[in-house]
């Protein structure tokens, strides 16, 4: 088990150095510092010397990969990727083209993320799957075929509608709770409330349709029918016997994104103006601050990596069948 | 002589190629065999109906053709020398019909109050009459519901000759002679034929009755009401038409050749042409989506500033954005498609009659295009359809982070975006949105809809 997850987290590493490489093309080969220096400081009238400036200031005026001006090993260090690239892989984030902290930047604002996040995670996954199993139980009659032309119509509408919407219903119409804002401590459950059930209804036709198919494959097998020939009810063998045996493709699902959940939603979190790494991100791309953007992608990136080997663990935990080698 | 955008091009080569593909699948028997299927389900016909509609929209909207050609009276939206579309000149009525901000859909007053000056010299704070918006009545209050029912009933009427006609021409096509005419429609009316004609006819109908009320209404009315600069939101939504279906055809364009060649390579080489682009993907998958495009499209935006003088129109500039985001989508999404037809390659290469194929000494590449490559045509198809309606939402969402379309394009994204924030206004400012969502979700769920029918028509593992 532990030599398996060494072996991983190593196997890791070339993926993690490629996702480096790649966001540096990205943003310093094919988009110089020069071209993010003028896109800062305007197209027209810019001296060379406030674009030089605002270069050194943020550390883009060395070489990107070889410093012949430095001495030894520096000739390799004091260039644009060590500096800005391979610092990432210690989560040293450095600061952003404003001048921010950006490490500090998101320890702090991982929280509120987290606050939507998991509860969104876990009243979508219960409700979801409960609408599935519901589905599964009434398999074969109007119900259904209601049901899943109902989830297919809901799956056709864009998430936007169903916060635009809500909002104005539940936020403006009845009042029940705040339209947008975020509070700390306990008076921030007033706030998070809605953006969760939002979440849940919005991604309530693509779930119920996923779960349904893996509930319809398990029916088929024999230890169901071993167990309704036991005589028991269809409720429990629903319940009991397939829910269990259909945790495994639930779990690929659930623990791949629970790493990701720090980086939460771009969406949700800036209609909701909740101040979580998802609305960071997307300040970040609206006053085009490449080094956030860089961090979060490499951020994501890690935590994604890292959810596929927890994928790959759980499943040694819920089916004693898997064994790692 | 018709002027021509990059993604114009594209998306007629796009048709032009599907076209070609539709001709040939018709001549091989064993590939319509699954069609067959498909044809046979109601509502994939309905939902194919619909489509082909969007398509044609799409299609007119493509063709530019040089404002000149529109006459004197169209100067007003387009400026000067930017050339305009075919659905342009069609629409030109109403993209002229210009008020100054806000108005309901079908009114005749905009939707705020104003300060006016009478003749006499008062001052007086109403509602004032639109400029296009009903502007030949001489008394709204009491010609306005009059004026609208007839309208609506002449555009009835108009609609319905309309699929009249369209019935003849089909009944003409798929009976050929004047005594099979009759029998198409009775089996069309029972409904006893394999194919859905009934449905398919209704719909047809539905479409010609909408489209009917529409342009009737909309000579002299916003039938949608008008937007923010008062544009009318109609016209709106039918160009975002154009905009929408290219972002989930174009995107498969980029996709495409990328997944299959990779794909088949890694399947059928192994070794380490496999690891390379097995590496490839499995990196390319780890990046956060939207994050990736949010960086591809921060890097094509300072592309652009550098290279100001190239995209000197607005027009073009646009178009560029709107391909270049077609690329993006397609390079981030090519990943899961490239590892499926790499599963499926590894299973074909064992099979018989490629080992057959490769002891009787046929080159690497012809084992590879005729008898690796026709084997992998359904996952590629069911891959396809699956990811148009994906594609069109997703343009919405993007839009609203603006790493979407170009703000000046027509699209859905835009619209919901602008229009949000009016529901906050008193009275609300629905109609935007609400135009957005009709016009979307009539597309996605259609889109769905077939795509279900050919998934389950193509997919070896769900027939039965």
């Amino acid at each position: 088990m532990t030599d398996y997850i060494i072996r991983r987290l190593l196997y890791a590493l070339p993926l993690l150095l490629g996702i480096n490489v790649l966001t540096f093309v990205l943003f310093f080969v094919v988009n110089t510092p020069k071209d993010m220096a003028r896109m800062h400081l305007g197209q027209k009238h810019v001296t060379p010397e406030a674009m030089e400036k605002w270069k050194h200031e943020r550390g883009y005026d060395q070489p990107l990969f070889w410093n012949d001006e430095a001495e030894g090993a520096t000739k390799v260090t004091q260039t644009i990727f060590v500096q800005k690239s391979l610092g990432l892989f210690l989560f040293r984030f450095g600061r952003s083209d404003a001048g921010r902290d950006i490490g500090a930047d998101i320890g702090q604002r991982m929280w509120p993320s987290l606050a939507i996040a998991i509860p969104s995670l876990i009243v979508g996954l219960a409700v979801h799957i409960g609408f599935a199993l519901l589905l599964v139980f009434f398999r074969l009659t109007y119900l259904e075929f209601w049901g899943v032309a109902l989830c297919v119509a809901l799956m056709s509408i864009s998430t936007l509608f169903y916060i635009i919407g809500g909002q104005f219903l539940i936020g403006k119409l009845l009042q029940l709770t705040p339209i947008s804002g975020y509070d700390t401590g306990w008076n921030a459950v007033r706030f998070i409330i809605l953006p969760v059930a939002i979440g849940m209804v919005s991604g309530l036709g693509s779930g119920v349709r996923w779960y349904r198919t893996l509930f319809l494959e398990e029916v088929e097998k024999d230890y169901v029918r071993t167990a309704r020939a036991k005589g028991l009810s269809e409720a429990r063998v629903l319940f009991f016997h397939v829910l269990k045996n259909a945790m495994i493709p639930i779990l690929t699902g659930v623990v791949v994104v629970l790493p990701l959940l720090f980086t939460g939603s771009l969406i949700t979190e800036s209609f909701f103006a909740i101040p979580g790494l998802g609305s960071y991100t997307i300040d970040a791309i609206n006053q085009q601050d490449f080094a956030i953007v860089r961090s979060m992608v490499f951020l994501g990136s890690v935590l994604y990596i890292l959810g596929l080997l927890l994928t790959d663990i759980s499943y040694t935990l819920v089916d004693p069948r898997v064994k790692l080698s | 002589m018709p002027v021509l955008l990059p993604t114009d091009v594209l998306f007629l080569l796009l048709l032009l190629g599907l076209s070609a593909l539709l001709v040939y699948t018709v001549r091989q028997e064993h590939l319509r065999r699954p069609w067959r299927s498909v044809m046979r389900s109601r509502s994939a016909m309905i939902s194919l109906v619909i489509l082909l509609a969007y398509l044609l929209i799409a299609i007119l909207d493509s063709i530019r053709v040089p404002a000149s050609v529109n006459g004197p009276g169209s100067s007003g939206a387009a400026p000067i020398g930017e050339p305009v579309t075919l659905l342009d000149v069609g629409l030109t009525a109403i993209r002229d019909a210009q008020e100054k901000t806000y108005s309901a859909p079908l009114a005749v007053v905009a939707h705020a109050r104003e300060m006016t000056r009478q003749a006499d010299g008062r001052e007086v704070w109403a509602y004032p009459r639109l400029q296009y918006g009903g502007r030949h009545l001489a008394d709204p209050d009491r010609e306005h519901a009059d004026d609208l029912l007839r309208r609506a009933l002449l555009g009835l009427a108009a609609g319905l000759a309309g699929w009249g006609v369209l019935m003849v021409f089909i009944a003409l096509a798929v009976a050929r002679s004047p005594n099979g005419f009759v029998d198409f429609l009775r089996s069309a009316c029972h409904s006893d034929s394999e194919f859905p004609w009934r449905a398919v006819l209704l719909t047809l109908l539905l479409i010609c009755v909408m489209a009917g009320v529409l342009a009737a209404l909309s000579q002299e009315y916003h039938v949608l009401g008008t937007g923010k600069v008062g544009e009318d939101v109609l016209y709106q939504s039918l160009k975002s038409i154009r905009t929408g279906v290219l972002i989930g055809t174009l995107t498969t364009v980029a996709t495409l050749p990328l997944a299959l060649v990779l794909g088949i390579l890694a399947g059928y080489y192994r070794g380490w042409v496999d690891d390379v682009i097995q590496y490839l993907y499995t990196t390319l998958n780890s990046v956060p989506g939207v994050l990736l495009i949010a960086a591809a499209m921060l890097v094509m935006q300072s592309y652009m500033a550098k290279h100001e003088a190239e995209f000197a129109s607005l027009a073009t500039r646009a178009d560029f954005r709107l391909l270049a985001l077609c690329l993006i989508l397609g390079m981030t999404s090519w990943t899961g498609l490239c590892r499926l037809l790499r599963a499926e390659t590894l299973k074909l290469r064992e099979l018989e009659y490629v080992q057959a194929a490769r002891v009787l000494g046929v080159s690497q590449g012809m084992i590879l295009f005729r008898h690796i490559l026709p084997n992998l045509f359904h996952l590629v198809l069911i891959s396809v359809a699956l990811d148009f309606s994906s594609l069109v939402l997703a343009e919405a969402v993007l839009s609203y982070v603006n790493i979407g379309v170009d703000p000046s394009t027509e699209s859905w994204g835009n619209m919901i975006n602008g229009a949000r924030l009016e529901m906050a206004r008193e009275p609300v400012v629905w109609w935007s949105l609400a135009s957005a969502f009709v016009f979307m979700f009539a597309l996605v769920l259609p889109a769905n809809l077939f795509a279900d029918a050919v998934r389950d028509a193509f997919d070896p593992r769900r027939s039965g």
